[in-house]
């Protein structure tokens, strides 16, 4: 087991159509971790995260590619595998269909079996975490993005998850909804795999980053020496949040403004 | 919100708020029966029934002139489908009209005979079907729009699912009511977009339909793409295929006498009005 909760092992992967978005891609996530997929778009982030749930699955000669808990993901373990790894998707209006949120974030809950009492009580503590308690009749539509996003997180707390995967968790945020978000991210005790084109987030957020491009792993390493390897970054389309880092810290204080023009640059840039 | 005009409910305290959707579900249907069901000409039980729309409406708070409007909206769809009945029915013939009488004997031979001897009659039973029919209509519309008004619709939704109306029905039901704001969402920004890029009124009507088809193909592909993002947000929760989902309704006493009284009102006035009948004629 060696404390990795995530093992993905020589991991390729074609889609139907030909097109392949995975070649031999190997890496592993201690518990509570949280780590950084950066990559320019099209680098096969996305599929990676899908395998992660079993939603795509590489064929079965492959053998077991991908662990998750110590499982392996497949038909069998795909219930278990799906209560562990919560995936928040990129677009909130995608990940919340129901017409409440009460009942949004007690899908999950639900279609895991939980006993009603469970599944109320989860929903509680789900909406708690994400600071929304309060809101569970209001309709997603009344909702601002900032606040979808964190039902739509919190739907994915309610499954209780050991590992949270967050496609692009800063996309469309105004500054202070995504400062907001950081720092609920941060506090959230659970393994994280974040894939972001926000390298502030990713600065802020994440120890340790690895670089997808073209669907192959190409560096991996602590995100502090990545994010200020200039030539590395350009290499593969992506670029450093700005000159000078501050202290691997959450927003070092008098440069907050400045901070989140540079972020808001790079969301729009890429 | 640029999309409130897709949602009808009123925020408000009245009794009608208050009651169990289930209730107001079922009170709505019993009434649409009693109306469908009324003989033709029932004028009496016609009166009383939107007597008793008007009197729920002005109990539930929600103004009366916009209740009438929203509820007029029927109106056109059932005079559509009503409009030949005035000409069709066999009665005592009150109107009629030879469109092209004056063409009598011109010198286009038969063609021109078969158009002259076409005659447009209005009866007095196909009069009062039509009216029958645009009443009912307005009628049933009317209550439905109370109930809209009155009931949050996810809770409306709930309802649906304890009365046991088939699961694929709600959901779809519900898929529908989240997705339609995201959909006049992206709808209003394609509109924007072309705004933007064409100024001015110059164009034709045949490059705005042509715009017009690109917009709804491109709405319907995103839609059709997002259904797949959608479908695979549910499996990531444990989605397996049925769908489950909590109840939050609480059936109280009070809905019980509610029901009850409704019943007995609805009941008084399909007697009554079928007894008007039974008067001699002349006698009102």
């Amino acid at each position: 087991m060696s404390g990795h909760v995530i093992q993905i092992e020589h991991l390729s992967f074609s889609y139907a159509d030909g097109r392949q978005a995975l070649h031999d891609v190997s890496l592993a996530v201690q518990s509570g971790e949280k780590l950084a997929i950066v990559g320019p778009n099209g680098a096969g982030k996305s599929t990676l995260f899908l395998h992660l749930n079993g939603t795509l699955r590489a064929g079965t000669q492959n053998g077991d590619r991908v662990r998750v808990a110590g499982l392996p993901v497949g038909a069998k373990t795909l219930r278990t595998v799906r209560a562990k790894v919560g995936l928040v998707f990129q677009d909130p209006d995608d990940q919340l269909f129901s017409p409440t949120v009460f009942e949004d974030v007690a899908f999950g809950p639900l279609h895991m079996g939980a006993p009603e009492e469970e599944v109320r009580e989860r929903v509680a503590r789900a909406l708690a975490a994400v600071g929304m308690s309060g809101h569970e009749e209001h309709m997603p539509h009344h909702l601002s993005l900032g606040e979808r996003k964190r039902i739509a997180i919190a739907t994915v707390l309610a499954m209780d998850p050991e590992i949270l995967v967050l496609d692009e968790p800063s996309a469309g945020l105004d500054p202070r909804a995504r400062r907001n978000l950081i720092a609920l991210l941060r506090e959230l005790p659970q393994t994280m795999l974040v894939a972001s084109h926000d390298m502030r987030l990713v600065w802020d957020l994440c120890s340790r980053t690895v670089i997808l491009d073209g669907g192959r792993l190409v560096s991996d390493g602590p995100t502090a020496g990545l994010l200020q390897d200039e030539a590395l970054m350009e290499r593969h389309g992506l670029e450093i949040p700005y000159a000078h880092l501050p202290p691997n810290g959450l927003h070092a204080g008098k440069q907050i403004g400045q901070d989140e023009s540079a972020g808001l640059q790079e969301v729009q840039r890429t | 919100m640029r999309h409130s005009f897709l949602d009808r409910y009123r925020q408000g305290t009245s009794p009608i708020h208050q009651l169990d959707p289930r209730l107001k579900l079922l009170a709505t249907l019993a009434f649409v029966l009693v109306v469908t069901t009324m003989p033709p000409g029932s004028w009496i039980a016609f009166a009383l029934l939107a007597a008793l729309a008007i009197a729920m409406l002005l109990v539930a708070q929600v103004p009366l002139v916009e209740g009438l409007k929203h509820s007029a909206i029927a109106l056109p769809f059932a005079g559509m489908v009503a409009i030949s009945l005035p000409f069709t029915q066999a009665g005592e013939v009150l109107w009629s009209w030879q469109p092209f009488g004056f063409a009598q004997g011109g010198p286009f031979g038969f063609a021109q005979g078969a158009l002259s001897s076409l005659t447009l009659t209005i009866t007095d039973v196909g009069l009062v079907l039509f009216a029958t029919v645009v009443i009912k209509a307005w009628l049933s519309v009317m209550v439905s729009g109370l109930m809209v008004a009155t009931t949050p619709f996810p809770d409306l939704l709930q309802a649906m699912r304890s009365l046991h109306v088939p699961a694929v029905l709600t959901a779809t039901i519900s898929f529908m009511y989240r997705y339609l704001f995201v959909l006049v969402d992206e709808a209003m920004r394609l509109q924007t977009a072309r705004a933007a890029r064409s100024v001015g009124t110059g164009r034709t009507v045949w490059w705005r339909a042509r715009v017009l088809g690109g917009m709804i193909g491109s709405l319907f592909i995103r839609s059709y793409e997002r259904s797949e993002r959608i479908y695979a947000a549910m499996l990531a929760r444990g989605f397996a295929g049925e769908v489950r989902t909590l109840t939050r309704l609480t059936w109280q006493a009070g809905d019980t006498r509610a029901g009850l009284v409704w019943v007995a009102v609805l009941a008084a006035i399909a007697v009554l009005g079928r007894m008007a009948f039974l008067l001699p004629a002349g006698a009102f």
